[in-house]
């Protein structure tokens, strides 16, 4: 022992050689959180005339393994705002938990029910992706919010880990953004126009076609899914869905993967 | 001999129970000139009477907008006002920035009641020297808020504070019932009605030392927008006094104005 307390309980220099400090700090900065490791695929949204309908199936992927199969990607802020995540799982929770203290602050200040609609959300969550990907630390997620704005029209936008924003009467995040997003644009041949002749059967029926194809298609794809309803009358979230009436006919025609070679 | 031990500071109770710092602060406010505010179904208006504090200086400002939808009327030091209306525009401004929404009424008028009450606490802090009447305009509708140096914030139908504003407050209380149907126009004739009651014998409203202002819920195409804070000031208040206040020479009487009234 010497007289250094900040040597005390260390291993003696003068037996195992000075302290290797490299262990403690690395020279390079955490970059771990800059690539997504447990992931959600697709979520896909699309207005109708009095409401929103959303949906993302229940997988979480590690890599390319179907690690989790029962993850809710489909969270809801009361009373009628729904948000679906895709990209990474953990920050997908971390924004959660955002969302959980953000309603209980808003109803704890308010004598009232809280006032934020989807929009106010999703300027919210746009602000909190873009200042993430400012701190080089973003959120790894791609995020639709679907309810209604303060005309109490439907209202649903995309948020991304750029902090980038888009708003459309369809939209998709993931691979869906090419394999739905062209069907579900077949609902909207006028853009916003067409979102008032398009009924809730309508909405609903051509969401749930799209899961299939991205089931069919997508490898990272599950066929048990969740799907919100969002109407003036509340959120009719089923969050135990399975993919009916499959068909695989088409699987005949395709070549050239895995063993077969032509 | 017969000294008051204790007024030292905001923070020590007398044996009776009464803070007397933040008795004297709500006596500064009953040294300022003024001011009123009343809430219709659909507008909240505002009045004040200026003092300037010599004949060649300008009139002392009494009205503030803190945004388009919320503005606060000041009785008491302008100074303090002026820390509490900055705060108020501050926390105004994040709010439209993070959310997109304006600031609800009730949400900022509590914070800057925690934030006087935080003096009252405190040693070595003063109590704002400040009472203020903040309207303001939400998604619940139109508000007036009362706020006085204590902390204490309370929702008002009309309120008056300042100098000589019994006279006004008793004219509010009898009218007190008309003021819910009250259109934009007749609203701000109560206003300016009241404020003329506790004018002193030799004094009249003038386009020098009246100010005014009208926040209201507006519709655009079918749409709830609000009819932004609009302050009537100098000339243009001139209109709004001839139309609704009888000037010096006429010596009209308090029956007319109630007969006006219905």
């Amino acid at each position: 022992m010497n007289h250094y307390p900040q040597a005390w309980g260390r291993p003696r220099n003068d037996v195992y050689g000075p302290y290797d400090h490299s262990y403690t700090h690395s020279a390079m900065p955490k970059t771990h959180t800059q690539s997504p490791a447990v992931t959600g695929t697709s979520v896909l949204g699309v207005k109708f005339k009095d409401g929103v309908v959303i949906a993302a199936d229940n997988l979480a992927s590690y890599g390319s393994l179907a690690r989790f199969t029962d993850v809710k990607r489909i969270r809801t802020f009361a009373p009628n705002t729904v948000i679906g995540f895709g990209g990474d799982v953990s920050d997908m929770q971390y924004l959660d938990r955002l969302l959980q203290t953000l309603e209980i602050n808003e109803n704890y200040l308010s004598s009232s029910e809280h006032s934020l609609n989807a929009r106010n959300l999703h300027t919210y969550l746009s602000k909190v992706m873009y200042k993430r990907r400012s701190d080089f630390n973003p959120l790894w997620n791609m995020m639709l919010i679907a309810g209604f704005d303060e005309d109490e029209k439907p209202f649903l936008a995309s948020a991304d880990l750029l902090g980038t924003t888009f708003s459309s009467p369809t939209l998709a995040t993931g691979f869906g953004a090419h394999l739905a997003q062209p069907l579900l644009r077949r609902l909207m041949p006028n853009d916003e126009e067409s979102v008032k002749d398009v009924t809730k059967e309508q909405a609903v029926d051509a969401v749930r076609a799209c899961m299939k194809v991205l089931f069919y298609r997508d490898a990272r794809s599950m066929d048990k899914y969740s799907i919100a309803v969002i109407t003036k009358d509340g959120v009719d979230l089923k969050e135990d869905e399975k993919l009916e009436n499959q068909s695989w006919a088409f699987a005949d025609q395709i070549r050239g993967y895995g063993t077969q070679v032509n | 001999m017969f000294r008051n031990n204790y007024d030292n500071d905001s923070v020590t109770f007398s044996p009776q129970g009464r803070i007397f710092q933040v008795e004297y602060a709500q006596e500064a406010v009953k040294q300022g000139s003024v001011v009123v505010g009343l809430v219709s179904k659909t507008h909240v208006v505002l009045t004040a009477v200026k003092r300037n504090a010599e004949e060649l200086s300008s009139y002392q400002k009494k009205i503030v907008g803190v945004d388009d939808h919320l503005g606060v009327a000041l009785a008491g030091l302008a100074s303090d006002a002026r820390v509490l209306s900055n705060f108020m525009k501050q926390q105004s401004l994040a709010s439209k920035l993070s959310y997109g929404r304006p600031i609800p009424v009730e949400r900022v008028v509590n914070m800057i009641g925690d934030r006087a009450q935080s003096s009252t606490q405190h040693y070595g802090k003063r109590p704002y020297g400040v009472g203020l009447l903040v309207g303001g305009v939400d998604d619940l509708g139109p508000h007036l808020f009362e706020f006085s140096p204590s902390g204490l914030t309370q929702e008002m139908l009309a309120c008056a504070i300042g100098a000589r504003s019994q006279m006004a407050r008793t004219y509010l209380e009898r009218h007190l019932d008309k003021f819910a149907d009250c259109s934009r126009e007749e609203l701000i004739k109560h206003g300016l009605l009241a404020l003329k009651e506790s004018l002193a014998q030799d004094k009249e409203l003038t386009v020098d030392n009246t100010s005014l202002a009208v926040i209201g819920v507006g519709s655009k195409e079918g749409k709830r927008r609000v009819e932004n804070f609009k302050m009537y000031d100098g000339q243009e208040v001139g209109p709004l006094l001839e139309a609704n206040v009888e000037t010096s020479g006429t010596g009209e009487g308090e029956g007319d104005a109630m007969e006006t009234d219905s």
